[in-house]
């Protein structure tokens, strides 16, 4: 097993943090904004699985075989931060044509959320029409 | 010999290439998606036969020897959930192409569908065929991708929300499979699933536990897992036909085979596994009672397909070679009907202009043929014998039994209890929408996106592909004994691993 020097630990975990609260926003922008992030704290945790090795170079002839960083894990982030990349690209013209189409950056409630919602007015609803026959009962 | 593993995944993404250079030519995109899927249809066959006669199929990328570099494995589990996901493809591209040449003429070419059909074609396959953990990211990656583009196209204002949802859920699954890949790293310096099984046997139990259990929930995602499934519901439904049927067919299977493949190659465990039994249990209850709350055909359907996850984490909970030779039976069984009923579904549509139950009827007269073809994957779905849902089921129920605790017994009794669930709920899509009084189709009620509903007719190539499809679930029910024992003989491989293992990390290069 490798181990992570604090610092690093402390900056993965706050890249973390902000990545999840931005991605449990409304604002279509800000979920965004928390996915790269949390794209960005993945990638680093991904180089920093190297080891503790990580600053030398790979390079056959310039660093001594035994202390070069580890280069399968630096091959793994520049393939993952090339499909984070383009996912965001993707991302933002699927948020631009959200906005294009709805006017609006927010997300909405979903199919069942909306019913759940119609739902309880309807029962508010019939509740306060029972009261107002019993009221009406009660005076009479 | 070996070279034929990378088949499956590099003919479809160089004929993506060659598709979208003759995006003008509509003919030429079709012919040459039905070709290269067709193609490799007969490859996966042949990897099939070889995998289960003269044992996994590997191939070594670029001659890197296999702890080190990338290893497409074609064992018996892969090769047969491949052969039948291609199966399923092309039938699926048949019915597109049939509708696409009903409702808009022969010489309307789609620049993006084909290719990008192929490019989920490469993905899947990869999926199916990798051996190491960064590739497995890299094949859902490429199968996603090409899934956003498929829900997201032509997107109305109506849609775009799901369509959202299903990116954003999707994407954030993937950074915890990077954040897996990368703890699995730091803890065992390798990717390689072979390689991966005999190092985590050197670690302490607890980070293997909380590994394990990381991969559980990243897959889970994938897979449509209670609690994890609330995406797939509101997504699924929202796009074309086929487009749903592909989708809900493969890429919830590719996500069961990644968590079977994972925890069973990875990790060691004693027969029957509680905290998937848990789950199981609450996938199948929650889909189930969801379906019956819906009165909109897709999403009852889409209900359906979670609650069906839970069957076949069921098989992987009893841990066993009994209930995973359970498992791959299902997973056949289930890719080949769930696919058919969307494919019904869009044609059910075509006649009545709605998707709302309660407004649908009569259509038993207006099209026996349809009836037909939906009532066979219902009935199928809802394992009554002798259609190909039974063989899996009873397989399953008896891998239960075998189990010989209180809570696999309960679990079995859930098994019985969705199964009925779920013929209920397929009897209710049935009275309502075949009996009953004859209804005129409503009008489509958005003319201008890609959903062409309500017409009143449907093309022979539409009804065609559907009846491929629903001849092949009855073909897996006709050829329940051989399926069963190559089944069986994947399942022993899975547990035993030796195979895989021997075949991965003792080949040398090349092969």
């Amino acid at each position: 097993m490798n181990t992570v020097n604090l610092t690093m630990a402390i900056v993965l975990g706050g890249l973390y943090a902000t990545g999840f609260y931005l991605l449990l926003q409304r604002s279509l922008m800000r979920v965004l904004l928390g996915i790269v992030i949390l794209g960005h704290g993945a990638n680093l945790l991904l180089q920093l699985a190297g080891g503790s090795q990580a600053g030398r170079p790979p390079m056959l002839g310039d660093t001594p075989i035994g202390r070069m960083a580890d280069p399968l894990p630096q091959a793994m982030a520049l393939t993952a931060i090339v499909i984070t990349f383009a996912l965001t690209t993707f991302l933002l013209a699927l948020a631009y044509r959200a906005w294009q189409l709805l006017g609006h950056d927010e997300v909405q409630d979903d199919v069942e959320d909306r019913r759940i919602r119609r739902l309880e007015a309807e029962l508010a609803e019939a509740d306060e029409d029972t009261e107002r026959e019993l009221d009406s009962e009660a005076t009479r | 010999m070996s070279e034929l593993v990378a088949v499956p995944v590099l003919l479809p993404l160089a004929a993506a290439g060659l598709s979208m250079a003759f995006g003008r030519f509509a003919d030429v995109q079709r012919l040459l998606g039905l070709l290269v899927l067709g193609v490799i249809v007969v490859d996966a066959a042949v990897l099939l036969y070889f995998a289960d006669v003269h044992g996994p199929l590997v191939l070594h990328l670029g001659g890197w020897a296999a702890p080190v570099g990338i290893a497409l494995v074609a064992d018996r589990l892969a090769a047969l959930l491949l052969l039948i996901s291609v199966v399923v493809m092309f039938a699926v591209l048949l019915y597109s192409i049939g509708q696409r040449i009903t409702d808009y003429g022969r010489g309307a070419a789609s620049t993006t569908f084909h290719p990008i059909y192929l490019v989920l074609c490469s993905g899947v396959s990869l999926a199916y065929l990798t051996g190491d953990l960064f590739n497995l990211f890299v094949a859902f990656e490429i199968m996603l991708a090409s899934s956003y583009v498929l829900i997201n196209r032509r997107t109305t204002a109506s849609r775009v929300r799901a369509g959202m949802t299903y990116t954003i859920v999707s994407l954030s699954s993937s950074v915890l499979f990077l954040t897996m890949i990368g703890l699995v790293y730091a803890a065992t310096g390798t990717v390689n699933l072979a390689d991966l099984a005999l190092e985590m046997g050197q670690l302490p139990p607890a980070p293997v536990r909380a590994l394990a259990l990381l991969m559980v929930i990243v897959f889970g995602v994938k897979s449509a897992m209670v609690p994890l499934h609330f995406w797939l519901p509101d997504s699924y439904p929202n796009a074309p036909a086929p487009i749903t049927a592909i989708l809900a067919a493969l890429l919830t299977k590719v996500g069961i085979y990644a968590m079977i493949r994972t925890q069973i190659v990875v990790f060691e465990r004693e027969p029957s596994w509680p905290l998937m039994l848990t789950l199981a249990m609450a996938t199948m209850i929650i889909g189930a009672l969801g379906a019956l709350a819906q009165n909109d055909l897709n999403r009852m359907l889409s209900f359906l397909l979670v609650s069906h996850i839970g069957f076949m984490l069921f098989g992987l909970g009893v841990y066993d070679i009994a209930g995973l030779t359970g498992v791959i039976l299902y997973i056949v069984h289930h890719i080949t009907v769930q696919a058919t009923l969307f494919l019904v579904s869009g044609l059910i549509t075509r006649y009545t202009g709605t998707v709302a139950l309660s407004r649908m009827g009569g259509l038993a007269k207006i099209s026996p043929l349809v009836a037909v073809l939906f009532a066979v994957p219902a009935l199928s779905l809802a394992g009554v014998p002798p259609f190909s849902g039974f063989v899996a089921k009873l397989a399953l129920l008896r891998s239960g039994i075998g189990v010989g605790t209180v809570w696999g017994y309960v679990a079995t009794g859930v098994v019985v209890l969705t199964s009925l669930l779920t013929l209920y709920a397929v009897a209710r899509v049935w009275t309502r929408a075949f009996w009953g009084q004859v209804r005129e189709p409503e009008g489509d009620p958005d003319p201008t996106d890609e959903l062409v509903v309500g017409t009143g007719d449907t093309s022979p190539g539409m009804v065609q592909a559907t009846g491929v499809l629903v001849l092949s679930t009855v073909l897996v029910a006709a050829l329940a004994g051989p399926l069963a024992e190559i089944s069986q003989r994947a399942a022993t491989d899975l547990i035993t691993g030796e195979a895989y293992r021997t075949a991965v990390l003792g080949g040398g290069s090349g092969g």
